[in-house]
């Protein structure tokens, strides 16, 4: 099962923040990411379970949203926006270099399991475009070369620097790691940070992250 | 259009949602008290609510996230006396195309739209408050989880918040990829953990909203500006901006333009003055073509409307909406069609596909667009597009359908003969799509030149 026994108590903790249970489908959608790095049959069960809802309630709502995934996904996503401010500098060339370097197609992930490439819509940072996202952080205003030198690096497992690292921006070190920030729960335990796709195992979920009503510890 | 007060709008910058932007450090709590942080939550404290919802309602700020309704007025809606709790939704789903002000605001000053969820849920009896905010930005998330944990080892949140006994909880809620989650009900329906579709209102969410209890949903910049007035004042709030549009915007500006950046300006402020002025006018060696004055679903404007103010009233008698104030300029070397298809893909995979027109008619226009630009347009096809567009427009349950045939009702109207030429000359006069790779300006807050232009550096608002 995806959510081991300590993640499902935090789960309870994040079902316990809303009114109806329910409300915590999308959060509890990306711990069951965050373990198998995709939304996965055996998780959709156990979040059907833990929600009164029946497998196909939490299907219907799983296949609704983009983040939401139904293959496994690299340890890096790599999200390039595709909308007009983005696409007037560069957007197009960029998605389909990075699709031939890797040799696969739009929503692929390359052979080595460690890089996912995309097209997204507006990624509500216009003024850098074009903007590529490793893991939802930005890279802003990008050329062709600079997208392509990101990704030998992710490749390679280093993540260079975000755009604005400056001023406090951090890239997460997997999708485990993202998904699991994405639930709410806070700083992702320690072992999140090397999974791959589906490497998040008991190990990586065991340690439930500190957490209040919403917000991070600093 | 004109001022309250009869004069002429005023078109230089001012500095009250960009006040902190350029404090490195305002994100962190110590430094965002020092900067007269959380001050509002005294007056707010020391008022009675109705009269909290009064001085909204007399300010009158009008939602920032697109549909521009009165902010006070739609709190006086809220159902009172139904036995059941009244919820606080913030809308930080920040996502139609060209908008990027609301990221920026949680970025550099997340505590501003705590401290607003504060004073905003204390005038409406609120004591449990939601921020659903997109999934797919990081940094703006990091900061506002991080914010919302400062607040709460504070004693900003929780219970008896500074002694007043007001107790108020927030939780951030993270969406996961959908456009239409912006819309009040679907976000709703997606914070209920549904899919993320619209519905049909009456009821209201102020009557029947979140868990079918009295619910306001406001845009993060609209509640971000509610301590403001609260602290400074109806009268000065109204003293920027126009009589029905009063205050100031956060106008983002984005595409062909030299330096694409979010200015906070007086509504009423000509859209020259945004293009040419604060964002440094055409990229070298460009001429402007068309411009969106609030992202794609708000009809294209041209060089002709340059002199609009950019308010409620003024774009709609220009024929378009404010929407977020997100203006997307195009220059003469980008094909309309091109810019429409890209548009109408990007409504075709977020139509949320519960409304027959929408789901259909998108889909339509994005494959006879494309076979415009590929060089397989038909001559009717100019009709069918206009056709398909009033099949759509007001057909659907929400907005998501009207804005799609904004850019291509407002492209046939004033590049028809474009479309004409793809027809005629049997594919896309402009050949292939255009990067501008080389001649991008150098990143926000890297430019000087642009940092001198930009709100943050600016003097202080109208006092």
């Amino acid at each position: 099962m995806p959510l081991t026994d300590a993640t499902l108590a935090s789960a309870e903790e994040l079902i316990a923040r809303y009114p109806e249970r329910r409300s915590a489908l999308l959060p509890l959608l990306y711990l069951v990411q965050a373990a198998d790095g995709y939304v996965s049959p055996a998780g959709v069960a156990q979040v059907a379970d833990l929600l009164g809802l029946t497998k196909a309630q939490v299907a219907a709502v799983a296949t609704f949203y983009n983040m939401f995934r139904r293959r496994p996904v690299g340890k890096y996503l790599v999200s390039v926006c595709r909308t007009l401010p983005c696409q007037l500098r560069g957007s197009r060339e960029i998605s389909s270099a990075l699709c031939q370097r890797l040799d696969v197609p739009l929503g692929g992930t390359d052979a080595s399991g460690m890089v996912t490439v995309e097209e997204v819509e507006c990624l509500a940072a216009c003024d850098g475009a074009p903007v590529v996202q490793v893991n939802t952080e930005n890279y802003e205003r990008l050329s062709e070369q600079q997208a392509l030198e990101l990704v030998e690096r992710l490749l390679h497992d280093e993540v260079p620097p975000p755009t604005l690292a400056g001023e406090g921006a951090v890239t997460e070190p997997s999708t485990a790691a993202l998904h699991w920030r994405l639930s709410g729960l806070g700083e992702p335990p320690a072992g999140l940070a090397s999974g791959a796709k589906g490497d998040a195992g008991p190990a990586a979920t065991d340690r439930p992250a500190e957490q209040d009503q919403g917000g991070e510890r600093p | 259009m004109t001022a309250g007060d009869g004069s002429a709008p005023r078109t230089e910058p001012v500095s009250v949602l960009t006040s902190r932007w350029g404090d490195q450090r305002a994100h962190e709590i110590d430094r965002y008290l020092e900067l007269d942080g959380y001050a509002s939550l005294d007056v707010a404290f020391g008022t009675d609510p109705a009269e909290l919802v009064q001085m909204v309602k007399d300010s009158g700020l009008r939602g920032r996230g697109g549909a521009g309704f009165p902010t006070g007025m739609k709190w006086g809606f809220l159902a009172k006396g139904t036995g059941k709790p009244t919820y606080l939704v913030v809308n930080a789903d920040e996502s139609e195309p060209g908008t990027f002000k609301d990221m920026e605001l949680l970025e550099r000053d997340p505590h501003a739209l705590v401290e607003g969820t504060i004073v905003s849920a204390y005038a409406i009896g609120c004591n449990q408050a939601f921020i659903y905010l997109r999934g797919e930005c990081g940094f703006a998330g990091r900061r506002l989880a991080a914010a919302l944990g400062q607040a709460y080892e504070r004693g900003l949140l929780g219970r008896d918040i500074k002694g007043s006994g007001f107790d108020l909880d927030v939780v951030l809620h993270r969406g996961a990829g959908a456009y239409i989650c912006g819309e009040e009900t679907a976000l709703l329906s997606s914070l209920e953990g549904e899919r993320g579709q619209p519905k049909l209102r009456p009821p209201f969410p102020a009557v029947e909203g979140l868990y079918r209890a009295p619910t306001t949903v406001n845009n993060v910049e609209t509640i971000a500006t509610v301590p403001w007035i609260y602290r400074k004042g109806v009268d000065w709030f109204r003293s920027m901006g126009t009589e029905k549009s009063p205050g100031p915007k956060l106008f983002s500006v984005s595409g062909e333009v030299r330096r694409p950046g979010n200015y906070e300006y007086p509504l009423g402020t000509p859209a020259r003055e945004l293009i040419d002025g604060a964002a440094g006018g055409m990229l070298e060696g460009k001429a402007l073509k068309a411009w969106t004055p609030g992202g794609s679903s708000t009809p294209m404007l041209t060089p002709d409307h340059l002199d609009t103010p950019m308010d409620f009233e003024s774009i709609q008698g220009a024929g378009s909406l404010l929407g977020t104030a997100a203006m997307i300029v195009l220059s003469e070397d980008v094909c309309i069609v091109d810019a429409c298809l890209n548009f109408t893909k990007f409504y075709a995979h977020e139509s949320c596909g519960k409304c027959t027109p929408c789901r259909e008619g998108t889909d339509w226009m994005a494959k006879i667009l494309t076979r415009l630009e590929t060089g397989a347009g038909r001559k009717e096809d100019m009709d069918t597009l206009k056709d398909i567009c009033d099949s759509i427009f007001g057909r659907s349950f929400c907005a998501l359908g009207d804005g799609a045939t904004s850019p291509i009702v407002s492209a046939l109207k004033y590049f028809r003969d474009e479309f004409e030429r793809h027809v005629e000359e049997g594919g896309c006069p402009f050949g292939a799509s255009r990067s501008l790779q080389g001649s991008v300006a150098p990143l926000h807050g890297m430019d000087e030149e642009a940092e001198q232009a930009s709100p943050s550096s600016s003097r202080q608002g109208a006092q």
